[in-house]
């Protein structure tokens, strides 16, 4: 077997969490795989690095280490204040071949996965891709993530005993938000950036950007599928009384009804809220994962032999146009009577 | 410049909806699911062959796996693609992104390269979006991935595109050659032009390439490519939620509903 660019014995015992920034705010991944990192660290007594890439991004070190980091190396150049993947893949992989960590963990996001998988072929590694658990075999020093094994209830466990960095890249919403300590410091390593301009292919023309949907951090999802027959109007009432946000089931997406940064599911987004409603909605596997760390779930279906119904706290066997206009009357009546 | 060579990378994979798990055994059975072409790989064709339409050239599918995906790949042909290119042998099963790419990588290297290469954004099987960026990388090549559409400007050599980001969107201009990963939906994949079914299943090209072919390095296919090992099979905790029944009229169900959602959810 070919081997990858620095191998298990020139590995240093470090873990590695990549601190995806957009315009000088950490992303909230970022902060999540901070927790779960720390905790992975600490079963085998080794540091945790955070690595920022951006121009003037030197601020977000403090944030880091609340969230669990010993140091911060940062990479600070005017040419990395846009996300392109040639300057980021080129700046990242100098850093990595500096640090040589033995485990390297990136957000599932759009530049995220970009950059992962670029920097795992030019390390000639392997990549975990969208692991839904990470765990960590102290002893040996290997890194076991979860996948989740295609349509349906099996998770595969994958290892890498002999390539490194070990990388694995997690999605939004897997990992919880670990609380911050406001006293712990760190170090800050400051990465020489060199970083021609020629290296840079592609050129930034525009970049829009409007509201942000982050279902990741909703405390009430309202979901629906094809069940709703094209119509999310009731469904974004019910989501607006609630201050939650809509999802919707891949099918859904596809037909249009919704963005698809609403997707929820295991190729769109895992969602932890104290409660979803689940309208229309047979209840596939894949769809499943994305609610499954809900509080509360709660399946509004007319076919009372719904998988969803097996994945959820309260079942309506009913139609969705009926039921769920009378739970919005009833919320908007009880708040009526709350202010009399 | 001379002919535009538009490859457009393409999986044939099972129906996820059908794919079930023998609990005995803890296989995949993906035996009796059906199969179709990877569902975001037609609509980077489709964006190959509008390519075409505009600028002339020709088309090259090209796929990796067994013989059998071969019917799946002449629709493509039927659809308005040239060439379709098999890259298959025994030695590339058991392949993870880091082997996958390479071996795309070596096949197109071995039809000569090409001027752009499509990709669908991810697979549904995968569904992890490495393959366009990890190809792009062994070839050293730019790229743009999630594009929902793309111009080319031929004279220049330049491609404009533009791509979903969170909460919006941006437009990235390169120099061909580059690799494109197309978003699901993005387009509507034309139907098969009739006139080109006879030719397309019975005498259009399909070239099959094996590792030898490709004169790939043994240690960098399948599984002897693949850093990474299954370790486990773990059955998915599903965690165990109430199922409680709500029986009732609508406004019956609603009100039972928020009382127990107070109580403790």
């Amino acid at each position: 077997m070919a081997s990858s660019i620095y191998t298990a014995d020139e590995e240093r015992k470090t873990v590695w969490v990549y601190l995806e920034q957009t315009d000088g705010r950490l992303e909230g991944v970022a902060v999540e795989l901070l927790g779960r990192a720390r905790l992975l660290a600490d079963q085998a007594g080794w540091p945790l690095t955070g690595l920022v890439c951006g121009n003037q991004v030197g601020h977000l070190t403090e944030q880091a280490f609340m969230y669990g980091a010993d140091d911060v190396w940062v990479a600070d150049h005017p040419l990395l204040a846009d996300f392109t993947v040639d300057a980021y893949a080129h700046v990242a992989f100098s850093a990595l071949m500096h640090g040589k960590p033995s485990v390297f963990l990136a957000g599932a996001t759009p530049n995220g996965r970009d950059l992962a998988a670029r920097l795992a072929v030019r390390l000639r590694t392997g990549l975990n891709a969208d692991c839904t658990d990470l765990r960590f075999d102290a002893r040996r020093g290997i890194l076991i993530s979860e996948v989740t094994g295609f349509g349906g209830g099996v998770l595969a466990l994958l290892e890498m005993p002999d390539h490194r960095p070990q990388m694995a890249t997690v999605r939004a919403g897997v990992f919880p938000t670990e609380e911050p300590d406001p006293k712990r410091i760190g170090r800050v390593v400051k990465v020489p950036v060199d970083l021609p301009a020629e290296t840079i292919r592609t050129k930034v023309i525009e970049r829009v950007r409007g509201q942000r949907v982050d279902l990741t951090q909703v405390t009430a999802l309202v979901c629906g599928g094809r069940g709703m027959n094209g119509d999310f109007s009731s469904l974004e009432h019910l989501a607006r009384l609630l201050g939650g946000k809509v999802g919707a089931t891949r099918p859904a997406v596809d037909e249009g009804l919704v963005g698809r940064e609403r997707q929820v599911g295991q190729t769109g987004v895992v969602c932890r809220p104290k409660v979803a409603f689940v309208c229309g909605i047979s209840g596939a596997f894949h769809f499943v994962v994305g609610i499954q760390n809900a509080g509360a779930v709660v399946a509004i279906n007319s076919d009372p032999d719904a998988p969803i119904f097996e994945f959820s706290d309260y079942c309506v066997v009913g139609d969705v146009s009926s039921i769920v206009p009378a739970l919005i009357e009833a919320i908007e009546s009880r708040r009526e009577a709350a202010r009399v | 410049m001379s002919e535009l060579r538009l490859v457009v990378c393409m999986k044939v994979v099972p129906k996820p909806e059908e794919v079930r798990v023998d609990r005995m055994t803890w296989r995949l059975d993906r035996a009796r699911a059906r199969a179709e072409m990877n569902p975001p790989d037609m609509n980077a064709l489709e964006m190959a062959l509008a390519l075409k339409d505009i600028h002339a050239g020709r088309v090259t599918i090209l796929s990796m796996g067994p013989p059998s995906f071969e019917p799946y790949l002449r629709l493509g042909l039927a659809m308005g693609a040239d060439h379709v290119c098999l890259l298959s042998d025994a030695m590339f099963g058991g392949a993870d992104t880091l082997a996958t790419t390479y071996t795309l990588a070596a096949g197109i290297r071995k039809l000569g390269g090409a001027d752009l290469i499509f990709c669908g954004e991810e697979s549904s099987d995968g569904a992890t979006g490495q393959v366009p960026p990890g190809l792009a990388e062994w070839l050293d090549l730019p790229q743009i991935t999630l594009a929902t559409q793309v111009s080319l400007d031929a004279a220049a050599g330049t491609l404009r595109g533009r791509r979903e980001i969170f909460g919006g969107h941006e437009v990235l201009e390169m120099p061909i050659p580059a690799v494109v990963s197309v978003k699901a939906a993005c387009n509507e994949p034309r139907f098969m032009d009739y006139r080109r079914k006879p030719w397309a299943f019975e005498t259009g090209q399909v070239t099959v390439w094996d590792r030898e072919d490709l004169n790939a390095e043994d240690s960098r296919i399948g599984v002897a490519g693949s850093p990474t090992v299954v370790s486990g099979l773990d059955e998915a905790a599903v965690r165990e939620r109430r199922r409680e029944f709500l029986h009732g009229t609508p406004d019956e169900i609603a009100r039972a509903l928020l009382e127990r959602l107070d109580r403790g959810a």
